[in-house]
């Protein structure tokens, strides 16, 4: 939606320019003073909690690189998030595709109440069955059976939103496809997936990075610090007390935010990243 | 009768793509709910004789809550951390950027949205640091630019902070969603109304918001639970000081880790959960009344 | 090439409204037959279900000899064009057209030499390696028709071709798309709510409401004697003059003017309904016989000619078209003669046509 050139350039619409202008700087310093720390310390001989204009210095990655559990951690983490995405939206495509084409009755409810239960397990009163139930599954430590359990929690919004998408797509194109002696087959894979593309990236990266801030689930159900995931790991780096190693933190931190930033960046330059046609009511 | 699946997939084969997700999500999404609601309703503790005999008492931990003041005092406080932060914070900030990014250069616009993007896509641990180190008092960024070192903000002003806090976070999917929304307002009738003489806020409420109510619902809907059940003010303030922004779920880990009052804890979940379903309901009448 | 035969066809929606009921149609070889009707009539439900996207509750379809009723829509060798062309964004021009044969696993060559050889037949030669959605409207059903025509099916079926091209266009594009049945034969059958159109295109038309056949003929049999007064006032660019009269004897009374009795007719008195059509009333001098006489109070150019309306007795208001030479002025007393043998006498009641 763009908006029209006004007709006068006379005084108050100079006004009403500079007023657009400051507003947005104001908002603009509003989110990035926080974030200034993430680039500020990693690279500072001296890090503190205020972000200052850092001495330079390559020196704390040599000092967090030296944490035993750092890289491996990462490892878990993308293996552990890349897992649980894969299952997720594998799993919410082929559900949601049938959902938004077969009517059944109820399903918006169902969909409703899905949200909602996913909300419970996600809190810290779930975690006790949640525990027992691995447990006697045998999935303590087990890096796959996190992942099973981090996409339950995240495959009813993940439908919900998917369903969306393809309800979008506009059912001409299958039947079309149809007439044309496509098999079901053929129907998605020529039409329906590369049309639903976008809308699958967005969830895409949406799970990963819903999956990469996840400390409770893999907090309590991989007890082996060898396959921690980072979320776990950089907690560590937080004791109890308050105290805080500010030599590791800071380095750990911009490493842990890497990689989801970068999975964002290359979706979006491919593909646009954004929740189309909106979640409409 | 009409054939409603248009690529002609039949119903074993549309049975065969829900099932995997069916599964998992009755395994491992429903199934621990209901168990959660289950030790609600019994006293199960994690310690003491509690733990290997739990009793049944039914809607006693119910009642409990109901008469515990810490319980009530945490209900308020989340009923302002939701409406302050979500309701009011996101959603109108998310909706003025939305605005106003409309009428933005395209490269200011990217380095806009970039940033405000950035903040959502971090990790939640790192971004709680991030504003613990905005907000102390003696080293922390904030205070050094107001040259302020008497103020600590997290002690002071424990939900104000936190309300910014999480209007921070998560106004990105809010002015995402509204920048859809407003795009599919159809240019003409806004001509209209600007012929009309109408500006500004007129412009707003005649032509605009009718046509994203669906909109403004259902994403006021998805972030009220979402930060209803937001577990991060925990790694800011630890619900501290003395309960002071202990919001239901920092007061639900409280009850089940601290004092090993497990049941009491699942009981609590269970009534956040009902609160949920209150609020997804008044959505759902709104929405279908409007529709 | 096959010809299309419908029997005793109903397609019932889960909500019980039969949107096709109990229809029976045969469709020639090589035809361009026209599916006409206002929205509701079924018309589209009828082509899906020729088409295999609706299941037909009772009744069967016949392709050329075989019996399509319960065939799934890819294995009964039908052509579609939809209404907003369905072309597939993702693909090229050219993979578009060739998109049919590419179900059938056929070499990319074959399927590239199908898509040049088709696109040159339609003007469509230097778009084949554009998307969709740099096409115009034209162009983009252009492409649609040459995927349905890539096909090589026996069938094709058309729903709503014209309807969002704008004016100008959808006139040549009616024109482009008569001469291209004819030069292929194949048969085609369209779906259009613009009896201008069906009119304009179609060798046969059959018109359509609320599921049930209304009539079914040639353009200018539909025209010339509607079946009922459904039909009357929906064909003919100026709606048809409507009129009650009685018989008497061997005259008609309306609007206080007698008009002569069509010749053949066995009706004895009784009320009855008249319907004329604008151009075939003439202007006359005021109170000339065998005709009814009203004052003039509209007049609409209509480029060569103009349709004047006249305000006669019983509160009755009369369309006729008028050459541009003899337009007459508002507030005029003037006198329509109907032409010998146009005027239609429909049952007062069941509003058929009689004889």
């Amino acid at each position: 939606m763009t908006t029209s050139k006004p007709t006068s350039f006379g005084p108050r619409w100079m006004v009403g320019r500079i007023g657009f202008y400051v507003l947005i700087a104001v908002i603009m310093v509003f989110f990035a003073v926080p974030m200034l720390w993430l680039a500020s310390e990693p690279f500072d001989k001296n890090p503190g909690l205020a972000a200052h204009w850092p001495q330079w210095t390559l020196h704390n990655f040599a000092t967090t690189f030296r944490n035993p559990n750092l890289v491996p951690s990462i490892v878990n983490s993308l293996l552990l998030c890349g897992a649980a995405t894969l299952i997720t939206i594998v799993l919410a495509a082929l559900a949601a595709y049938v959902l938004s084409r077969v009517r059944i009755p109820g399903r918006d409810a169902l969909l409703y109440v899905l949200l909602l239960l996913s909300s419970v397990v996600t809190g810290t009163a779930a975690m006790v069955p949640i525990y027992l139930m691995m447990y006697e599954l045998g999935l303590i430590n087990s890096i796959l059976g996190t992942s099973v359990v981090l996409s339950g929690g995240l495959l009813p919004a993940a439908i919900f939103m998917l369903k969306d998408f393809v309800d979008g797509v506009p059912r001409s194109y299958e039947e079309s496809a149809r007439v044309f002696g496509a098999s079901p087959r053929q129907v998605l894979s020529h039409i329906v997936l590369p049309i639903a593309r976008p809308g699958i990236a967005t969830i895409l990266v949406w799970s990963f990075i819903q999956a990469w801030g996840n400390f409770l689930l893999p907090f309590l159900l991989l007890q082996d610090t060898g396959k921690q995931p980072a979320a776990v790991i950089i907690h560590t780096l937080q004791n109890e007390g308050g105290g805080v190693d500010l030599s590791s933190l800071p380095v750990f931190s911009l490493l842990y935010s890497i990689p989801v930033v970068v999975l964002y960046l290359l979706v979006n330059r491919r593909y646009g990243f954004r929740f189309h046609g909106g979640i409409k009511g | 009768m009409r054939r409603v699946d248009v690529a002609g997939l039949g119903v074993p084969r549309a049975l065969a793509f829900i099932a995997p997700a069916i599964i998992i999500i009755a395994v491992f999404l429903v199934f621990p709910a209901l168990w959660t609601i289950y030790i609600g309703s019994t006293n199960f503790e994690l310690t003491g004789p509690n733990s290997i005999n739990p009793q049944f008492v039914g809607f006693g931990n119910i009642t409990n809550a109901i008469t515990d003041p810490q319980f009530r005092g945490s209900l308020v406080l989340t009923v302002v951390y939701v409406a302050g932060s979500a309701v009011i914070g996101q959603n109108l900030l998310g909706f003025l950027l939305a605005w106003l990014m409309r009428s933005t250069p395209k490269l200011l616009r990217s380095i806009v949205q970039g940033l405000i993007l950035l903040a959502w896509i971090l990790p939640g641990t790192v971004v709680a640091f991030l504003w613990f180190a905005l907000l102390d008092r003696n080293s922390g960024t904030l205070n050094a630019l107001l040259g302020n070192h008497s103020t600590a903000w997290l002690i002071q002003y424990p939900m104000l902070s936190l309300i910014f806090f999480n209007t921070w976070r998560g106004t990105a999917f809010s002015m995402m969603l509204y920048g859809s929304a407003l795009s599919t307002v159809p240019p003409t009738q806004l001509e209209i109304a600007r012929l009309s003489g109408a500006r500004g806020w007129r412009l707003l409420r005649d032509v605009v918001l009718p046509h994203i109510r669906g909109h403004v619902l259902t994403n006021t809907l998805l972030i009220t639970l979402w930060t209803a059940n937001d577990f991060s003010p925990y790694l800011l303030t630890a619900g501290g000081p003395n309960h002071a922004s202990e919001v239901l779920p920092v007061f639900i880990y409280d009850q089940a880790l601290n004092s090993s009052q497990f049941g009491y804890a699942s009981a609590i979940s269970v009534l956040l959960l009902v609160v949920n379903l209150v609020i997804a309901l008044l959505y759902l009448r709104l929405l279908r009344r409007r529709g | 090439m096959a010809g299309i035969d419908v029997s005793g066809l109903s397609t019932v929606y889960p909500n019980g409204v039969r949107a096709v009921d109990g229809l029976d149609l045969s469709i020639n070889d090589g035809e361009f037959f026209a599916l006409l009707g206002p929205s509701g009539c079924g018309k589209t439900t009828l082509l899906r279900t020729i088409a295999g996207l609706e299941q037909a509750s009772e009744g069967s379809v016949h392709i050329g000899e075989r019996d399509v009723t319960r065939l799934e829509p890819g294995k009964r060798n039908v052509a579609m064009v939809f209404q907003d062309y369905a072309l597939f964004p993702h693909m090229t021009v050219a993979e578009n057209i060739a998109y049919p044969l590419r179900v059938r696993h056929e070499s990319r060559e074959k399927r590239r030499k199908v898509a040049e050889e088709t696109s040159a037949e339609l003007s469509l030669a230097q778009y084949l390696d554009r998307r969709p959605g740099q096409l115009s409207g034209g162009q983009q059903q252009r492409v649609a028709l040459a995927r349905a025509i890539a096909m090589n099916a026996d069938v094709l079926l058309l729903d709503e071709p014209l309807s969002n091209l704008d004016a100008r266009l959808r006139l040549e594009a009616r024109t482009f798309l008569k001469r291209l049945q004819r030069e292929l034969k194949l048969t085609t059958v369209f779906v259009t709510h613009d009896q201008a159109e069906a009119l304009a295109l179609a060798d046969r038309i059959a018109v359509l409401e609320s599921g049930h056949l209304r009539q079914l003929g040639t353009p200018r049999e539909v025209f010339q004697r509607p079946a009922d007064t459904f039909v009357a006032n929906f064909i003919g660019s100026t709606p048809m003059n409507q009129l009650d009269g009685t018989v008497h004897g061997e005259h008609i009374e309306a609007a206080g003017a007698q008009l002569p009795l069509p010749l053949g007719l066995n009706r004895v008195g009784g009320p009855i309904r008249i319907g004329i059509r604008p151009e075939y009333l003439t202007l006359r001098p005021a109170d000339e016989s065998g005709g009814i006489t009203g004052t003039v109070s509209i007049v609409e150019n209509l480029g060569v000619s103009a349709l004047v309306i006249l305000d006669c007795a019983d509160g009755i208001q009369l369309g006729v078209t008028v050459h541009e030479a003899d337009e007459p002025s508002v507030g005029d007393t003037r006198t329509a003669v109907p032409e010998p043998g146009r005027i239609l006498l429909f049952d007062a009641e069941s509003g058929l046509l009689i004889s």
